[in-house]
């Protein structure tokens, strides 16, 4: 009985901990981002409120907090309401399963890190992540707005695109891990990380991922030369910074997906001696991840729709099917004849295939440009 | 290679957008740092003074009549020999430009006979009222050179009879 109400109280801490991270991790996300984007652009970025400007997202919440909330008139008021939350729940409640840590030993029982530990963990993210696109579409849809109509539309075309090959690119980690357990994913990591046996699989992850969470160059639902802001065009507000809140934490979220997947999760020097690091290496890889959404976001032009769309199902599903079929032939082959040249066979034939795809990208631009002209 | 052009130019990209991450930021931090406005700048007007302190503005209007944007007010009174503002027979008791309406053209400086309105260097015009936008003499009018040198001055007699100060070079 004892046992019984101090689970649930780890349980509840463990929660809280995982929320609150993720709130002050969005916050001092828009400030990296905006720090980051600034040097970039060879400026300097917020640095007035507090030292390095790291009070800034402080002035930024109470200033939206404050700001005068607008419904348009002939909104539909529930689901305008209802559609930021929407937004937001899945983007926290998806950090339940992704494993900070192994487990360490205090006042005198031995405390896991990590919310959940299900066998279908990425089953959870998988459907999870997709929920939140609801939120968006409900969203353009209740602001009664042809913009933010086009925006939740265009967002959900998207999604479902995308959808496809990022479920392909968790395949091929299952596949690697004999396992949908992401804790057993990060041991299986400890010998080699996931993106030196399928790098393909891991661009392909990435390039997904940063359509999954709206950013650029897939930033089409918010396009603003296009549609002003998307569906998030008609709040203003607490309600537009739930909005902005679930973005962030969806990046937040899908980059430790990212890392726990392809880049050995918690994994790193003294790892095992000391479990404690573990959240220290996760938000480590995050961080870099992170960065690397950034430095997109500071090079590229958005991709037009169209292309997007295209991209999406001629290139992507395709490269990630073939991705899958290798990943999946490489280990029955090594398993059946327990011939470690069968799984090193795998990164080799997937670079060989990745470039055959932008071979075949290139002849396909070049037949374009001969019919234009 | 021309194959791989797709990829390469992506990556290419990104390197220069790396690159430039670690060039010195080019931001002048506002209020602190003040940057250095051009020589020809055209800024908030400035009333001159001579060496001796008394104003160059005579109150002759020229200025207001120049003024595309109707933005200068001017209005002139008597000098004596006892209570001297300028040379000559009359300043300016009130001058006041609205800031709200002058476009900072320069067209005062240009009429201005005795080259006593100044477009100056200060761009820092903000106000929370319309009633503040409008610059006094007091305001645009230049510190005197010494102590003693305010006006209105008590000076010996025809000694400032000439309003216009004799040009030394008249091509000028």
């Amino acid at each position: 009985m004892l046992t019984d109400w101090t689970l649930w109280l780890e349980w509840f801490i463990k929660s809280v901990i995982v929320t609150l991270a993720l709130l002050t991790g969005f916050a001092y996300l828009t400030w990296y981002e905006r720090r980051a984007l600034a040097r970039i652009q060879v400026r300097v970025g917020p640095n007035r409120a507090g030292p390095f400007g790291l009070l800034q997202p402080i002035a930024d919440a109470v200033k939206l907090i404050f700001k005068e909330e607008l419904t348009p008139g002939k909104a539909d008021r529930i689901i305008f309401f209802w559609a930021p939350v929407i937004t937001l729940v899945p983007s926290i409640i998806i950090a339940a399963v992704i494993p900070w840590g192994d487990k360490f030993t205090a006042w005198g029982r031995t405390i896991t890190l990590y919310v959940a530990d299900i066998n279908v963990g990425v089953l959870y993210l998988m459907s999870i992540a997709s929920i939140a696109v609801y939120g968006i579409v409900l969203a353009g849809w209740s602001s009664n707005n042809k913009y933010a109509m086009l925006g939740g539309l265009r967002s959900s075309a998207q999604m479902i695109s995308y959808e496809l090959a990022l479920g392909l690119s968790f395949v091929t980690s299952i596949i690697l891990a004999n396992s949908m357990r992401l804790l057993d994913i990060v041991e299986v990591q400890k010998q080699l990380w996931f993106v030196v046996v399928q790098p393909v699989g891991a661009v392909i992850f990435w390039i997904a991922t940063l359509a999954e969470v709206n950013r650029a160059p897939f930033d089409m639902p918010e396009a603003e030369q296009e549609l002003t802001a998307g569906y998030h065009s008609e709040y203003s507000g607490m309600k537009f910074a739930l909005f902005f809140m679930a973005e962030y934490q969806k990046m937040i979220v899908i980059c430790a997906i990212a890392a726990t997947l392809y880049f050995g999760g918690f994994l790193g020097p003294f790892v095992d001696r000391f479990p404690l690091l573990g959240p220290v290496y996760l938000l480590i890889k995050v961080v870099v991840l992170l960065f690397g959404m950034i430095w997109v976001r500071a090079t590229w032009p958005r991709i037009r729709y169209d292309r997007l769309m295209s991209f999406g199902w001629k290139v992507m599903l395709p490269l990630s099917l073939a991705i899958t079929l290798i990943t999946a032939t490489g280990i029955l082959l090594y398993e059946m004849y327990d011939n470690i040249l069968y799984y090193w066979a795998i990164p080799v034939v997937s670079i060989l295939i990745g470039l055959l795809t932008v071979v075949f990208i290139y002849r396909e631009l070049r037949r374009k440009a001969y019919e234009r002209a | 290679m021309s194959v791989l052009d797709p990829v390469v130019e992506l990556v290419r990209g990104l390197g220069t957008t790396l690159k430039m991450m670690f060039e010195r930021p080019v931001t002048i931090q506002y209020p602190e740092q003040k940057r250095e406005v051009r020589q020809r700048f055209r800024g908030r007007h400035v009333l001159k003074r001579y060496e001796n302190g008394l104003e160059k503005c005579i109150g002759c209007s020229l200025c207001a009549a120049a003024c595309p944007a109707d933005a200068i007010f001017v209005e002139a009174s008597e000098n004596t020999d006892e209570n001297r503002f300028s040379p000559g027979e009359r300043y300016a008791s009130t001058y006041e430009i609205n800031m709200l309406r002058c476009i900072f053209c320069g067209y005062c400086e240009d009429a201005c006979p005795t080259e006593a309105i100044v477009l100056g260097d200060n761009y820092e015009l903000s106000f929370y009222d319309r009633r503040s936008a409008i610059y006094t003499k007091e305001m645009l009018l230049e510190p005197v050179p010494a102590q003693d040198m305010t006006t209105p001055q008590k000076v010996e007699a025809n000694k400032f009879t000439r309003s216009v100060p004799e040009m030394k070079d008249p091509t000028d």
